[in-house]
């Protein structure tokens, strides 16, 4: 008996999956929708809504993305030089810290960090649409929804998410340079050029094609989590969570899987 | 009186299920043009249910709803958008957009659905404040509002489009008697002034006494009666003589339904 409730509750747990994997793929479809076809009904997503987006997710995050990329730096400088002391080869933490940086960290700590700052914002503010009627009201005034919420933030995630990776790789190579110059003795400029040396582009591009992937699942998960929501400030407590641990989770899987493809 | 007028709302045998649960069981409704019809009902009798539907925010399981003459449950998105220029809603708790001035709440149906300027967009948001009494209150926010208030502003962003149809979710719900009899007022004036055809949704009788032309009584999902107030008050149905007394419902309990619930088994297991 017992065992027929657990496989029982895997079933309903694996249809509930695919269902959410659909619907965050139908949100992105609408958003496309209404992003390129919108123009042409004279229902546009609208640009102003874009920028607003842009400077509450892209430029004010800024100061927190360089610190912790800062941050991210220095730790992979102590770790890398801690390693590679075993080899009598402390110099050659440069190409580490250059290459783990630019492939895998800036991204990485870019998507968590937008997960937990608009991620979460975009799933509460929806939710609480939701819970007061205001979604309702958009319906019946005839926005819809998706266009006039989800749009926007899509698009303005898809270009603030890379760009801040690219900041971040430069805060975080700059951290690691000044740890490595004050612990090695490497001087900055040596550093500089020999960064310069190992890293290409696709090294770089590694990390933004991740962001972008990163920027389209904060974007759909705090979508569609804020949509779900239902019965009060609770609830809308309880959607903001769950977007935050979804999206942090998509997002270490989804660079999983990508490190796992491109790096072999 | 009304039978010759044209009907703006046709419902037909409205069908509609919240998951397994049937909601509304088969509801046929004619609203003609210009009058205020006032749907009423105690909690659970389907009402809102009914406004829901009314409003095309879900899909039936059967019926058709008919609004000036298209049947809404089967209008593309694009005839559906046409239809709601002249449609306006005005929402239980108002439903302001919280992150908007009061104006800009009731500018927005204008800059979706019109290509005029700013400056006329603010004029005409601001003579919509003014007929609902909330003249020079375009600048604050909603949060800084009093729940008479938000109704009010609800109400203009309602009519900002000059629409044929209003809808009204509960306008009394949660205000003290003097502000509720205000709205009253409020609502057959702009009926008067506008000429619009209302449909409120309220279960505060004397407010519906007082506005409504014909009123449709709902419970458990089927109508009870349509008719004038006096018909209404006249009715010796059981049922509405227990809402309009306030008289709490005898419901004859079956005792095997009862035990089955009770014991959570199947009733033809029991």
């Amino acid at each position: 008996m017992n065992a027929l409730r657990g496989l029982e509750n895997l079933g309903r747990g694996t249809v509930r999956a695919v269902e959410e994997v659909g619907y965050l793929g139908a949100l992105l479809a609408e958003s496309l929708y209404w992003l390129f076809v919108g123009p042409f009904r004279k229902q546009p997503v609208r640009v102003e809504a874009v920028f607003q987006q842009m400077r509450q997710v892209g430029v004010n995050a800024v100061p927190i993305v360089l610190m912790l990329a800062f941050g991210v730096g220095v730790m992979l400088a102590i770790q890398g030089i801690h390693t590679m002391k075993t080899f009598g080869a402390e110099s050659k933490v440069v190409i580490g810290i250059a290459l783990s940086v630019t492939r895998e960290f800036s991204s990485l700590i870019v998507g968590i960090l937008v997960a937990g700052r608009s991620g979460s914002a975009m799933a509460a503010r929806i939710g609480t649409m939701v819970v007061n009627q205001e979604i309702d009201a958009l319906r019946v005034i005839g926005i819809n929804p998706v266009r006039y919420l989800v749009a926007p933030a899509l698009v303005a995630l898809l270009i603030v998410v890379p760009a801040l990776t690219v900041l971040a790789d430069i805060a975080a190579l700059f951290g690691g340079a000044v740890y490595t110059s004050l612990d090695v003795g490497i001087s900055l400029a040596a550093y500089a050029q020999d960064t310069a040396d190992v890293l290409t582009v696709d090294d770089v591009m590694q990390g933004v094609n991740k962001a972008f992937v990163f920027a389209v699942l904060i974007a759909l998960i705090g979508a569609a989590n804020g949509f779900g929501a239902t019965g009060g400030a609770e609830g809308v407590g309880k959607v903001t969570t769950r977007s935050v641990v979804m999206s942090i989770s998509a997002i270490v899987m989804a660079d999983m899987l990508f490190t796992f493809f491109l790096t072999r | 009186m009304n039978s010759e007028r044209e009907a703006v709302i046709r419902v037909r045998d409205l069908v509609t299920h919240y998951g397994e649960r049937q909601i509304l069981k088969g509801v046929s409704l004619d609203v003609h043009a210009g009058e205020i019809m006032v749907i009423m009902g105690g909690s659970g009798s389907g009402k809102s249910t009914f406004l829901r539907f009314l409003l095309g925010l879900h899909q039936p399981t059967s019926g058709s709803i008919e609004l000036l003459g298209q049947d809404i449950t089967q209008l593309d998105s694009q005839g559906m958008y046409e239809l709601r220029k002249k449609m306006g809603v005005s929402f239980q708790g108002g439903a302001l957009f919280n992150s908007m001035t009061v104006g800009e709440n009731v500018q927005l149906p204008l800059r979706e659905h019109t290509e005029l300027d700013d400056a006329t967009i603010e004029i005409m948001s601001r003579l919509k404040l003014e007929l609902v009494n909330l003249g020079g209150f375009d600048r604050l926010m909603p949060a800084q509002l009093s729940g008479g208030m938000v109704k009010r502003a609800a109400l203009a962003r309602a009519i900002a489009m000059d629409p044929r149809l209003l809808f009204f979710d509960e306008p009394s719900a949660g205000l003290d008697p003097v502000v509720s009899a205000e709205l009253d007022e409020l609502i057959l004036k702009l009926r008067d002034a506008l000429n619009m055809t209302i449909v409120v949704v309220t279960h505060e009788l004397d407010s519906a006494f007082k506005i409504a032309d014909r009123i449709t009584v709902l419970d458990q999902g089927d109508i009870l009666l349509v008719g004038t107030v006096e018909e209404v008050r006249n009715s010796d149905n059981r049922r509405v003589q227990d809402l309009l007394n306030r008289r709490p419902r005898e419901e004859v309990i079956d005792p095997d339904a009862y035990m089955a619930r009770l014991t959570d088994t199947p009733l033809n297991e029991l």
